[in-house]
């Protein structure tokens, strides 16, 4: 039985989010990266049962406050106000981070420049002469989540595949990522092979084309 | 003992001298010891070596102790952000040395100074640049990094109310890093919207307990 399926036309990053959303288990405590990942927030349902960590110290995060809800007191990892939903709880930074890398989180789903098909992650920084270096959470969670999922663009402007042999941008985390979420495909990684679960808006021989790593239909 | 109840945030920070290690709690604003950090400004204390998440923000804080030289070199997991003109620079010139921590690594080095652990080994940064260097050791399959812990000499803090006898209550996330910091320095100096007697605050509730804490100063609140 074949998982593969494929659709016409490519995603959008609001498709991407309710993919992504969708396919996280119930019940699941969940990190979700700056960024696009934030977007996924959007589509998760009550009935999931999802409760979204942020790593400054608090599970149970509600959506973005705004008007009098505003609270410089209460802000997500990218500094955003936030709410907080009935049940979240506070907690310090040294025991948010025991939830990653104690093995205690489910899932966090993470932006990458780059992700390599043995699933080693590049994220925190270009390498670029002369950026200041900042990492910020991204290695604690790429290692430490029990699964790391990834949402990016496929192609860079440059239309370079982000998915590559070995990683050329400086590594996060190793062997960590399981998933990628792009506009064209999603793959999975396991049993150290590339599976693409679904293409949209191009053919999976067109997609193998243009990704210089070995894809296995799923 | 009980912690020396300060009369200003001047008096609160006046033993910071020149070259001591200071823990400067918050996560961007939230929890940042504003009154103090400025405290530490008008006291003139230089040659610092700082430990926050960030390498502060806009034109207050942090970021005017880095603009003013005052730190030789900052521990932190995120110095660069849209508004950290005045880490960029001094960065850039050369007039700040700059060790960069996954923000996990950072919080459980302080957790380790505080709990009197020597080296660790974690499995944050392995194979990565912030690894370079440092001795690494694959347990149970699975590659790690031997970390030191971050000592103090003393830990600027904000909670939300302390008693006399240093109990701290923090809010929402301002908490971040507090806890931690104040186990990890020699003296933690909390500054607090509102000081209670002993016995106001449920031991159920207390955050910090009093022995971590040293010095604290009320300095009111809108809250």
């Amino acid at each position: 039985m074949s998982a593969f399926s494929t659709t016409e036309a490519k995603l959008t990053r609001d498709e991407m989010a309710q993919l992504v959303a969708a396919d996280i288990p119930a019940g699941a405590f969940v990190n979700l990266g700056i960024g696009q990942p934030t977007n996924v927030s959007n589509y998760l349902t009550k009935e999931q049962g999802v409760t979204l960590h942020t790593e400054n110290g608090m599970l149970g995060m509600g959506p973005v406050a705004t008007g009098e809800d505003i609270d410089e007191d209460l802000i997500n990892a990218g500094k955003i106000p936030v709410t907080e939903l009935p049940g979240a709880s506070f907690f310090h930074h040294a025991d948010s981070f025991a939830m990653m890398r104690g093995g205690h989180l489910d899932m966090c789903v993470l932006g990458a420049f780059q992700v390599s098909k043995d699933g080693d992650l590049a994220n925190w920084h270009t390498g670029a002469e002369g950026a200041i270096p900042a990492v910020g959470g991204a290695m604690d969670l790429a290692i430490g989540a029990k699964a790391t999922w990834v949402m990016m663009s496929l192609f860079t402007k440059a239309g370079e595949s982000k998915l590559v042999e070995a990683l050329s941008y400086p590594v996060t985390g190793l062997g960590c990522v399981s998933r990628i979420y792009t506009e064209v495909a999603v793959f999975e990684l396991r049993d150290s092979k590339v599976f693409v679960r679904s293409t949209h808006g191009i053919s999976f021989d067109q997609l193998a084309a243009k990704v210089p790593v070995e894809l296995t239909k799923a | 003992m009980a912690p020396r109840i300060a009369t200003s945030a001047a008096d609160a920070v006046a033993e910071i001298t020149d070259g001591s290690t200071v823990l400067i709690g918050g996560f961007g604003n939230a929890g940042q010891p504003m009154e103090l950090i400025d405290a530490l400004m008008e006291c003139g204390a230089t040659d610092l070596t700082v430990v926050n998440n960030n390498a502060g923000q806009a034109d207050a804080g942090l970021a005017l102790l880095i603009k003013e030289r005052r730190v030789k070199k900052i521990i932190c997991s995120f110095p660069r952000q849209s508004d950290s003109w005045h880490f960029d620079t001094a960065y850039r010139a050369g007039e700040i040395e700059l060790e960069l921590v996954p923000q996990g690594n950072l919080a459980e080095r302080i957790r380790a100074a505080g709990a009197g652990i020597g080296w660790f080994f974690t499995p944050t940064g392995y194979g990565t640049l912030l690894a370079e260097g440092k001795e690494t050791r694959i347990i149970d399959g699975k590659g790690y990094v031997l970390e030191t812990p971050i000592h103090a000499d003393f830990a600027l803090i904000k909670a939300l109310k302390a008693d006399t006898l240093g109990n701290l209550v923090y809010r929402k996330t301002a908490r971040n890093f507090g806890p931690i910091m104040a186990t990890a320095a020699k003296a933690a100096i909390v500054q607090v919207d509102e000081v209670v007697q002993a016995g106001s605050i449920d031991p159920e509730n207390v955050i910090t307990p009093g022995i971590f804490v040293d010095t604290v100063v009320e300095l009111g609140g809108e809250k």
